[in-house]
């Protein structure tokens, strides 16, 4: 195909950086139930397509094989073990959320031969991450914010949020688009915010609930993200994130070539992630409401489960999550409201 | 007759202390500690008449006679090296931190287990609301792993909260094995900063060996009611859920409304605790005081 060059208008001359998350991010999806061999394959081709960073852990980080969660069926650090061995070139990353996972972990993971962690809060409790962060730095890892659920604060606030991870030793922010709800004019509005009040780097973590995720991480982008995430057929929470190998091949119609083979992506995603996908990634009623009331995007199975035990549309008790304004990792609300909504019914009868 | 008691820490937890002890009939409260002479703890402390220091332990060292029982609601590290101290000074260490120097205690549970060592520890908010009915379902059907989930409101989570999350999840599951008697634990904490703030909400979810559901409510039911002759407006938000081997269990803690409005029953229920610890010290010290004396 005819190129002129880069034709986006970036503002940021420094590289821009992917992670690939199905391993991490799927793991919703796959219920927590990946096999060693199945990442062994997964990361294994993705170091051989050139991936730069592979994302291992349990979907809600390092120590979150619970039963508020899922446990998982092979313990993530075997995981993250198995994916670094599988590794010629890429890093090896993992995410933390304090609350759940402990710096115990975090040192495991580092020892075991991860490069990176993203450590995650809400995006208004930023200084749950100090310890994590400045520990990540001491052991020489990369360290990185990730402030989830990002659209439930105005752009001050999470200037004022990402400035904090930054004073702790982030290396680079991310505007973490949990639930899949963010519109691409406040993308705009909150990268560029957050590139004239850092100087770290600012990343974007995209959801596809409203179909948005590879447009807004162009939006991104063009602002001056240069760390972005993407999951191999939309293998990601919810709807998935944004789909890498159509990132990448859109990337590539703007002129941006980031050393990784799209042919060799494709080849993925058809022949080895698409076939463990439970069921396709489309953007179904419970996926769409995620995006559309503001949900914790990992919410959505836990949702359906709680749906037919209690007899209920999986969409009232998002919605009511969503008016209760519930963040990360509260799934234990998911099984609370169902079971007040399925009460309140049968009074009603 | 009471027993003289300080704190040390003008925090949150420290401040709502301060209003529980008030309330005691056989503690009294002489002084409040601090280092910041800005903190809005030790001006309240001094309003309401207490005598106040600026200067952290080295205070207590001045004036050794300030009290015989000292909380400490500093903060873990500051109260490892509080600990020393108070021990050569023949002090009773009642540690509001997630330090977990001493035994663990929960009253509902252990309260007078431990009234002559001069250490005990709290364990953590969470601790307090989710242990006893850990402890509750092991009793009657032998848990071999219990998981909690405390949800509290950001408004209400303090410095020394943030600063020591990763203490909080270690000791909160160290005292789910330790005092519930889960063979297994983990503890999970959610700040929420919803706007008006949540109550304090705790889900727990038990494993268990033997399945008997009435027994294992009843049990559940018998504790909340002990627990809540010193936490007021501690309750089920509805009754467990049962499913295969696991009871799921949601608790409520409504503060008393001290220090801070309701919703940080996390506060209350800590400060709730310590104070009817220090009563049942105190109790068990003029006991024996009268005991010598007849």
């Amino acid at each position: 195909m005819e190129r002129q060059g880069e034709i986006m208008n970036r503002k940021s001359e420094r590289p821009i950086k992917i992670t690939e998350v199905c391993l991490r991010d799927g793991s919703h999806v796959m219920q927590h139930q990946f096999t060693e061999d199945q990442v062994r394959r997964v990361a294994r081709e993705l170091d051989d397509a050139g991936m730069h960073y592979i994302e291992v852990s349990h979907g809600d980080g390092l120590g979150g094989s619970t039963l508020q969660y899922g446990k998982s069926f092979v313990d993530e650090m075997k995981l993250i073990e198995a994916a670094v061995d599988e590794c010629k070139q890429a890093t090896v990353a993992v995410l933390l959320l304090p609350g759940i996972g402990t710096v115990h972990e975090l040192k495991q993971a580092h020892t075991l031969g991860a490069g990176l962690v993203r450590v995650a809060t809400h995006v208004t409790e930023a200084d749950v991450s100090a310890q994590h962060i400045s520990m990540a730095c001491e052991l020489g890892m990369e360290a990185i914010g990730f402030l989830m659920m990002a659209h439930m604060a105005s752009t001050e606030k999470l200037v004022e949020q990402a400035k904090l991870m930054e004073s702790y030793g982030a290396q680079a922010v991310y505007v973490t688009d949990s639930a899949g709800a963010i519109l691409p004019h406040e993308v705009h509005e909150k990268i560029s915010a957050l590139k004239e009040s850092l100087s770290i780097e600012i990343g974007f973590h995209a959801h596809n609930n409203l179909s948005l995720a590879v447009a807004n991480t162009i939006a991104a982008l063009e602002e001056g993200a240069t760390r972005i995430d993407g999951s191999v057929r939309c293998l990601g929470a919810g709807a998935g994130n944004a789909q890498t190998e159509v990132l990448l091949s859109v990337l590539d119609r703007m002129g941006i070539n980031l050393g990784i083979d799209i042919y060799k992506m494709m080849d993925i995603a058809e022949h080895t992630v698409g076939p463990l996908i439970p069921r396709p990634q489309e953007i179904n009623k419970g996926s769409l409401i995620l995006g559309y009331a503001g949900v914790y995007s990992s919410f959505l199975l836990h949702a359906e489960r709680a749906g037919q035990r209690f007899g209920l549309d999986s969409r009232d008790i998002l919605l009511e999550l969503g008016k209760m304004k519930v963040v990360g990792g509260q799934e234990d609300m998911i099984l609370d409201v169902a079971a007040q909504l399925a009460k309140a019914r049968k009074l009603e009868v | 007759m009471k027993l003289n008691a300080c704190i040390i820490g003008s925090g949150n937890i420290g401040t709502d202390l301060m209003y529980k002890l008030e309330r005691s009939e056989v503690i009294e409260l002489t002084a409040m500690i601090g280092i910041d002479k800005e903190s809005d703890g030790l001006n309240r402390a001094k309003e309401r008449g207490y005598q106040v220091f600026y200067n952290g332990i080295q205070a207590l060292r001045d004036h050794p006679d300030l009290a015989d029982i000292v909380f400490d609601a500093t903060s873990a590290k500051t109260h490892l090296r509080h600990a020393e101290v108070l021990e050569e000074m023949g002090k009773l260490a009642i540690d509001l931190t997630p330090a977990a120097r001493g035994p663990f205690v929960i009253p509902a549970v252990n309260g007078n287990s431990y009234l002559d060592v001069p250490n005990v520890n709290l364990i953590t908010c969470g601790g307090q609301a989710t242990i006893p009915i850990v402890h509750a379902i092991n009793s009657v059907a032998d848990v071999s792993y219990a998981e909690i989930v405390a949800t509290i409101s950001s408004k209400s989570a303090g410095q020394g909260t943030r600063e020591n999350i990763d203490e909080f999840t270690i000791t909160t599951r160290r005292g789910i094995e330790e005092v519930g008697r889960a063979d297994q634990g983990k503890a999970i904490i959610i700040l929420n900063p919803a706007e008006p703030p949540i109550l304090m909400r705790d889900t727990i979810y038990c494993e268990v060996k033997n399945m008997d559901e009435d027994e294992i409510a009843r049990s559940i039911d018998q504790m909340a009611e002990k627990v809540k002759q010193y936490v007021p407006g501690y309750r089920l938000k509805q009754d467990p859920l049962f499913e295969g081997n696991r009871v799921t269990v949601f608790i409520e803690v409504e503060g008393a409304g001290d220090y801070f409005p309701v919703y940080a029953g996390n506060l209350d229920i800590m400060t709730a605790a310590a104070t009817r610890y220090a009563e049942e010290f105190a109790w068990h010290m003029l006991e024996k005081q009268n005991a010598k004396s007849v």
